[in-house]
């Protein structure tokens, strides 16, 4: 067998166990699901409360891709954490698997579970909202939406290292990250009202370029090549970020085998 | 003064590795050890632990090596350096000639562990935990099944269980699925981390009976840490004491308890073998272990 074609499977072997995982835990996914539509609604809702039907869309947008973007984030971030809660993180780390076949099996499952999630919520809040989605460019969303996942995986692996590292509250850290991007992303507000210092920070952030994308491909219709701008700083971030968050990760695995830390469960 | 512990002690220390026979010397080893240490640094002080001192071990293809010590005493410890876990401070590691620091996927696709706590993931049935496994190691998922279904049944677990949720099922039953999983991957270095602790005597029994059958019916080397004597005197070749994360003694079972006929004075046990080497008694360690956990709980 190739070298290729055997972490292909391994990289499957997280794809099915998460898949099996989530079918296991269907009960909770049902919960986060209500969750995440009720929080999606309740902003938007802003929207409609001040008869904005542009600032209607302008929040549905931010609400559902945002959701998207931070399942992708949660759910690779969290790789370390969960093994740990469930007493599998030694078996895993034994098993003849290279680290960024396990990272990318947990990536793909992530993408396609947002993408899952996020078409549901979409759906009921076009519903809810009677959104008028006929000028919609959904393949600049898909496109934007792929491009975004990309640095997500970059930033999500490198956020992986928080509970390799800090076995009690490396878990709790991750939403500090997650935080700070939603802070700076320009989520429900236009970044032109944040202090300057934090809208030089947001151009650092891929959500900004995802959800400006996003916005223009759904609200305007905007075709995906008239969006170069929001484009390559994607595809610079992607490129940098993944190798950046393998690496980190690879120096973290070092230091927890160093100390003894793949053996804790937090 | 010097006493009749520290003597034995001295000589065992001294006492050079096992005697080979020049075919088992040129053979290369299943494991070989070599002036391993590793240490931690524990506590706000970051105080220096040495939890495995100077250890060397050589041990033949096919061999059941058995690792008995107190707790604490760097049995985990050591395991989970050969299985790549912990980086090593000193020292190296071979498994079948391949370094564990350089080599290391090479090692790890020879090895498997089933360590005391069966980890898995608990929401998830046996069937879909053991494909899990079967995929990591580049097995076929379906033949995975089969040779499964085949060695939980002689282990005493029906095909209707498998789809259940491991959750359902008893400690005893966590851990057959655990040794199923590890026996899947067909490894050549099969380590066995007090598998049997905790095991109600049916299970524990049933445990050591399949050791017994790989040992003869499969081409896998095995080394055992445990807490269990009987099972130590049973299943194993020879037997490694561990002190304070030395080793302070190694022979095979009727080796050991001739090194301290002399001094001992009647038929000595492995029991009176341990005592005399680590000062300790191994039921009263255990003991002590049992009452921490009730103070924990």
């Amino acid at each position: 067998m190739t070298l290729m074609a055997r972490e292909l499977k391994a990289s499957f072997a997280f794809v099915e166990r998460n898949f099996n995982l989530t079918k296991r835990y269907w009960g909770w996914e049902f919960a986060w699901l209500i969750y995440s539509i009720a929080g999606a609604l309740a902003v938007s809702l802003i929207g409609r409360s001040e008869g904005s039907e542009r600032l209607l869309l302008v929040l549905v947008v931010g609400a559902i891709f945002w959701n998207f973007l931070s399942l992708v984030f949660e759910f690779i971030a969290e790789t370390v954490q969960w093994e740990r809660w469930e007493g599998t993180l030694e078996y895993t780390f034994m098993a003849p698997v290279r680290r960024y076949a396990q990272l990318l099996g947990s990536a793909i499952y992530a993408i396609g579970y947002g993408l899952v999630h996020t078409a549901v919520v979409l759906t009921v809040l076009a519903l809810f909202f009677q959104l008028d989605l006929t000028h919609a460019n959904f393949a600049t969303a898909g496109a934007f939406i792929m491009l975004g996942s990309l640095s997500f995986m970059g930033i999500g692996i490198a956020a992986a290292i928080l509970p390799l590292m800090y076995v009690e509250r490396g878990g709790q850290m991750v939403f500090v990250i997650q935080s700070v991007l939603l802070l700076v992303s320009g989520v429900y507000y236009p970044i032109s009202v944040l202090p300057g210092w934090m809208q030089a920070v947001s151009h650092f952030s891929p959500a900004t370029y995802v959800l400006d994308g996003v916005r223009a491909g759904l609200i305007q219709g905007t075709p995906v090549t008239s969006l170069f701008a929001d484009v390559w700083p994607l595809l610079v971030m992607g490129a940098v970020l993944i190798p950046l968050g393998m690496w980190t990760f690879g120096r973290a695995e070092r230091y927890a085998k160093r100390t003894g830390k793949l053996k804790r469960v937090g | 003064m010097t006493t009749v512990l520290d003597q034995v002690n001295s000589e065992a220390i001294a006492r050079p590795a096992p005697r080979l026979s020049p075919a088992d010397a040129a053979e290369v080893p299943a494991l070989l050890v070599e002036h391993l240490t590793k240490r931690f640094m524990v506590g706000r002080k970051r105080k220096p632990v040495v939890a495995v001192n100077d250890v060397s071990l050589r041990i033949r293809r096919g061999e059941i090596y058995g690792i008995l010590g107190a707790n604490g005493s760097g049995k985990s410890t050591l395991i989970r350096l050969v299985s790549t876990l912990l980086t090593l401070d000193k020292g190296r590691v071979e498994v079948f000639g391949h370094d564990v620091q350089r080599e290391e996927m090479a090692v790890k696709r020879v090895i498997n562990r089933v360590s005391v706590d069966a980890a898995f993931f608990k929401k998830l049935s046996p069937h879909e935990n053991l494909s899990y496994a079967a995929r990591l190691y580049g097995m076929d998922a379906r033949d995975a099944k089969r040779e499964a279904i085949r060695i939980l049944a002689r282990l005493g677990i029906g095909e209707k269980r498998l789809g259940r949720p491991l959750e359902q099922m008893s400690r005893g039953m966590q851990q057959k699925v655990a040794i199923a999983r590890a026996l899947l991957t067909s490894p050549t270095l099969l380590l066995l981390d007090e598998p049997t602790t905790g095991l109600d005597p049916r299970s524990k029994l049933d445990v050591q009976s399949f050791i017994e059958e790989m040992r003869d019916s499969h081409d896998a080397t095995i080394v055992l840490t445990t807490h269990d004597l009987d099972e130590a005197e049973r299943l194993c070749d020879r037997i490694a004491l561990l002190n304070d994360g030395r080793i302070v003694a190694e022979d095979t079972p009727d080796g050991l308890k001739t090194m301290i006929a002399d001094e001992y004075g009647k038929e000595p046990t492995l029991e009176s073998v341990f005592m005399t080497f680590t000062g300790r008694s191994l039921d009263d360690d255990i003991g002590e272990e049992d009452q921490n956990k009730e103070d924990d709980s």
